[in-house]
């Protein structure tokens, strides 16, 4: 006997579909008209093929805010995930100190981001900012408008304090999804807390850790407002990243033939990386006996 | 729709696309696709091996314009060719 599936429920989706076909879908195709014309107005635009694309590939100083964008998102990550697993580890796990922590845990996630950067600019200020005028006090000619690896420590600095709180969140969450009997079984065979941590917690963790990283890479990504506010891209271009890049490109000079064919470059780094993230994490998990439930 | 720009090639470009979507939604209707294990490094089913194929080739397209002088055609026949291959044993 053949089971019937009723498939009904998927016209549900429809209303969302027309949403995104008209917040995504469509304006995603006109970017891809404008990266192969040269469009001055309405009626006078020039087919370029893809004489735009080539343009953007072989430009030395996008090539090097992709290099920075890299290097900058597996800094991040490698820096938010570990932390934000150790914090999640070490936050209290009932009581009302389990409510302070967590509040205090989700502070820096409520403030928007170029108020985050402003923060940050006054904060680093050697002359009137607390970390900007102590580290000058100890004796350390700390500058972010000066010195590129100041500016890079302070934006990484930035970044792990604005959203080390979401991965710690999502592995708290994580960690209290996990029934006692795991760790009762634990305790009579007298595992050690490494053991525990790597045979029952991290394996645990895997779906949230998905998460956390798929939209901390993203997120990483995109970064946009809080370097603007923070460093303005410098110094030189030591901190532009590719968001600020495709800014100054589109609303700065309006060079929108370029702009778009450079979106759709980056679009498609962030889906490859985004793919490569989750096919192997979900593979990880199809690897094991349990199927990492 | 005279605002969205149109050209001849993006034009053709997008139709493609549905249609390819729409065809393998048909396929997938009429026989399901079970999860199998090619040449790739990981199973796929035949839906994961179209998203591979097409963002290949999408990279593909760029490398070849970006960084070679030969004709986006030959991308564009390498990446027909890349996807058939991938499609049947990938």
């Amino acid at each position: 006997m053949t089971k019937v599936r009723n498939n009904h429920a998927w016209w549900l989706i429809l209303p969302m579909l027309l949403l995104v076909a008209f917040s995504a879908i469509i304006p995603l195709m006109t970017v891809v008209n404008y990266s192969v014309q040269d469009v001055f107005d309405a009626n006078t635009r020039f087919f370029t093929g893809t004489e735009w694309f080539r343009e953007m590939l072989n430009d030395p100083a996008l090539q090097a805010a992709v290099l920075r964008q890299f290097a900058f998102s597996l800094t991040v990550l490698a820096i938010e995930v570990p932390l934000g697993i150790g914090i999640a580890l070490l936050m209290p796990k009932k009581g009302w100190q389990a409510s302070a922590v967590l509040i205090l845990v989700t502070m820096p996630l409520l403030i928007p981001w170029n108020v985050v950067g402003s923060i940050w600019q006054i904060f680093t200020r050697g002359d009137i900012g607390l970390m900007g005028w102590s580290l000058r006090e100890l004796g350390y000619g700390y500058n972010i408008t000066a010195s590129p690896v100041d500016a890079w420590a302070t934006i990484i600095l930035m970044d792990v304090w604005h959203w080390t709180p979401l991965i710690a969140l999502l592995c708290y969450s994580g960690l209290r999804s996990i029934p006692d009997a795991y760790y009762q079984a634990a305790r009579i065979d007298r595992a050690s807390q490494w053991s525990v941590f790597r045979y029952i917690q991290l394996p645990k963790l895997t779906n949230v850790l998905v998460i956390g990283v798929l939209l901390r890479f993203m997120h990483s990504f995109m970064i946009y407002a809080e370097p603007f506010v923070l460093t303005g891209g410098g110094p030189g271009s030591s901190t532009t990243f590719l968001s600020q890049s495709l800014t100054t490109m589109a609303i700065g000079q309006q060079d929108l033939g370029p702009s778009a064919a450079f979106s759709l470059i980056y679009f498609l780094i962030i889906l490859l990386v985004s793919w490569v993230f989750y096919t192997a994490i979900m593979n990880m998990q199809k690897d094991k006996p349990d199927g990492g439930v | 729709m005279e605002w969205m720009v149109w050209t001849t090639p993006t034009l053709v470009f997008f139709p493609v696309i549905a249609a390819i979507l729409a065809g393998m939604t048909v396929w997938e209707i009429a026989s399901p696709s079970i999860e199998r294990r090619g040449f790739l490094p990981i199973a796929t089913t035949r839906g994961d091996r179209l998203f591979i194929g097409l963002l290949s080739a999408a990279y593909l397209h760029l490398m070849v314009v970006g960084f070679t002088p030969l004709s986006i055609w030959m991308a564009l026949a390498a990446s027909i060719l890349w996807m058939l291959v991938l499609m049947r044993w990938g």
